[in-house]
């Protein structure tokens, strides 16, 4: 097109609201704030980066999410994706886990290994990660409703195996308010929830200074219908929740801030999301450094695992999905994140098999080794469009952010199921758009095949026996403890829930004592009680 | 305040079975539900076979929905079925959607779920089909 003549073009909004320019000029930019929230990499407000040779020092961490059936399997795999390259792990754990059920319960049934990896006790820990590294392999957990019993288990297999607390790294999802909003992994009420979550930030701040106890995950928002800006911001306003329930504590900001990290979805326009990135790297430091005062440059830093894409992938042509995870995969690269993952292209079907975490991992290994990703630091900074949508996403946040304040904040409105509501609203004014073809998806609703592949994928198989084995070692365990020290260290769990105190060293306790998932659980629930979902359409 | 037509509504309880949190798709097929007239008791997450039944059954409803993400969606339906059974809902009808895979749907059928929708349904097609098939 002839910028001098322009010819009347259909106006284009993002999915955040912004409309869209055929073109964009320095004056662009000018007009949306300019550069002066750009920076240099490495400082502050860090909008190209959080480090100032990024990649060209060391390249994203590749971290694909897997596990299940049994420890044993799972180990298996771990070993297949470590010696394929992988260079951290992201432990998938099935659904009685994730929400503090023994393998032998009897809502259990049918579920063990079966999304994951089913852990009981301690012992199940030592089988999964024997002959991995802890300190080669940085491990993240899934793991949310019960992440403080994970998190002690993972804390006293990695001391049991002798390294030092003091100096282990290593992330758990942990992020109980965004399960309230999507993922739905959670066990006890909003408050109870939040104060457990102030537990792992202050043990391991204390105890564990390089271990990462939370990520916060936008992911999951955007996953349950929110836009890119919603999600960063819902985010933001979630990190400040528990930063607030820890500086209540007495802690000061820069005593755990450093060690915050989040967890973020890529799908979508690329420049939106490549925009978001960069627009929440600044925010998130200006919110620490004008809203909390943190002192340390590290308790700015926007840490991110960014990646994903599964709301992006379709049912439809599955293959594609390898193309859409390849620019995923770019655009994370272009955003500057610490960390990636990405769904594989079979997971609208089925748990990854071997051959597709593959395919994922050298998408992202391709970006390093044969496209010049890890070489330049931000390289679209300086584009006049990505500069100014930088601009834009970041002032959308703040909106979005100002506004969740005024109507009373995030917790109040995930306890109330108002979020819930209004991102569910969207996803299925989404689903609407994608069915009448207002919203391009390809294979969907524009070059559709009319004849799908009968088994397009190889479906990974889910293994019955994996459950009976799985309670077998259970009550092995249960023979072999020490019944009294079980008992006096879940009376000890209880105890301790009641009275305030920090439940992470009674969890600690219970779990060298091999207590399990389970009984661990049913002690916080007995102080607790369990989380009722709020229903609101 | 209640009209005629409206006590002529199609009553469906759509209900998150097992322990699966994925909750965007049912919540997404509860409002187009609505919006196509229906009355629909969504359940939440995290419901038993018998709870499922109990409340189909309290709730006096023409149609019983499953939404099921995470695989147990076979398990889950055969312990349902005798249930649905005993409290009397053979003539009401059961529908499933989510995650299935197409291996899966001669036994879905068989347990009694004559409505499949596989990731991917329209959602017209979904509530079409509920308004076409319901006692």
């Amino acid at each position: 097109m002839n910028a001098r003549a322009p010819t009347p073009v259909k106006a284009v909004v993002n999915e955040s609201g912004i409309e869209v320019q055929p073109l964009y000029t320095a004056a662009d930019v000018e007009a949306s704030g300019g550069l002066a929230m750009l920076g240099e990499p490495g400082q502050y407000p860090f909008t190209r980066g959080i480090h100032p040779l990024m990649y060209r020092k060391q390249p994203w961490t590749m971290r694909q999410y897997a596990g299940f059936g049994n420890p044993r399997e799972t180990n298996q795999r771990f070993k297949y994706l470590i010696a394929n390259g992988q260079t951290g792990l992201n432990v998938a754990f099935d659904l009685p886990t994730q929400i503090g059920l023994d393998s032998d319960d009897p809502l259990a049934e049918g579920e063990v290994g079966r999304v994951g990896m089913s852990i009981d006790t301690l012992r199940d820990f030592e089988v999964a990660f024997d002959g991995i590294d802890l300190d080669k392999i940085t491990v993240s957990l899934t793991i949310n409703g019960a992440a403080a019993i994970l998190i002690a288990m993972y804390l006293a297999m990695a001391e049991k195996r002798g390294y030092d607390l003091k100096k282990l790294r290593g992330t758990a999802q942990n992020d109980i308010l965004k399960e309230f909003i999507g993922r739905g992994t959670w066990v006890f009420p909003v408050q109870p929830s939040i104060r457990l979550v102030g537990d792992t930030i202050e043990y391991c701040a204390e105890h564990a200074p390089k271990y990462s106890p939370v990520s916060v995950c936008g992911y999951h928002i955007r996953e349950s219908g929110a836009t890119p800006a919603q999600e960063m911001a819902y985010a933001f306003c979630i990190a400040k929740a528990y930063a607030d329930e820890v500086i209540a504590r007495g802690l000061s900001v820069d005593e755990f801030a450093g060690r915050l990290s989040y967890n973020f979805n890529i799908f979508g326009n690329i420049f939106e999301q490549v925009a978001k990135f960069r627009a929440g790297r600044s925010l998130w430091a200006k919110i620490m450094k004008e809203q909390y005062h943190a002192q340390e440059p590290g308790s700015m830093w926007l840490r991110m695992i960014a990646g994903g894409g599964g709301g992006g992938l379709t049912f439809e042509q599955p293959e594609v999905n390898i193309v859409r995870g390849a620019y995923y995969a770019l655009i994370s690269a272009l955003s500057g994140a610490q960390t990636m993952a990405l769904c594989s292209y079979d997971e609208a079907y089925t748990i990854p098999t071997e051959y597709s975490a593959r395919i994922s991992l050298r998408t992202m290994q391709l970006l390093i080794e044969e496209m010049g990703l890890a070489e330049t630091v931000d390289p679209l900074g300086g584009s006049f469009y990505v500069e100014t949508l930088t601009n834009q996403m970041r002032a959308k946040m703040e909106e979005i952010m100002v506004q969740t304040d005024a109507e009373g904040g995030i917790v109040k409105l995930v306890s109330e199921g108002i979020i819930q509501s209004r991102v569910s609203a969207q996803a299925y004014q989404m689903q609407r758009n994608i069915e009448s073809g207002a919203f391009p998806k390809v294979g969907v609703n524009r070059y559709r095949n009319e004849q799908e592949d009968e088994h397009p994928v190889e479906f990974h198989p889910y293994n019955e026996d994996d459950a009976r084995t799985q309670v077998q070692g259970l009550n092995r365990v249960r023979s072999e403890r020490d019944a009294a020290q079980v008992e006096t260290a879940l009376a000890r769990i209880r105890a301790d829930a009641q009275e305030g105190r920090n439940v992470m060293p009674a969890l600690m306790a219970a779990v060298k004592a091999y207590a399990s998932v389970g009984e661990m659980t049913r002690e916080l629930v007995k102080v607790f009680g369990r989380y009722r979902e709020p229903i609101r359409f | 305040m209640k009209t005629v037509s409206e006590d002529k509504r199609i009553r469906v309880l759509l209900a998150k079975p097992g322990l699966d949190g994925h909750d965007q798709g049912a919540k997404v097929v509860v409002r187009a539900m609505m919006d196509a007239g229906f009355e629909v008791i969504y359940t939440g997450l995290r419901q038993t076979p018998e709870q499922v039944a109990r409340i189909a059954q309290e709730e006096d409803v023409d149609v019983i929905a499953l939404s099921s993400l995470a695989g147990s969606h076979l398990p889950f339906c055969r312990k349902l079925k005798p249930m649905l059974e005993a409290n009397g809902l053979t003539d009401k009808l059961w529908v499933i959607g989510g995650n299935l895979p197409a291996q899966d749907h001669q036994q879905l059928h068989d347990l009694g779920f004559k409505g499949i929708f596989p990731t991917g349904s329209r959602l017209d097609a979904i509530t079409s089909y509920i308004r076409e098939n319901a006692p």
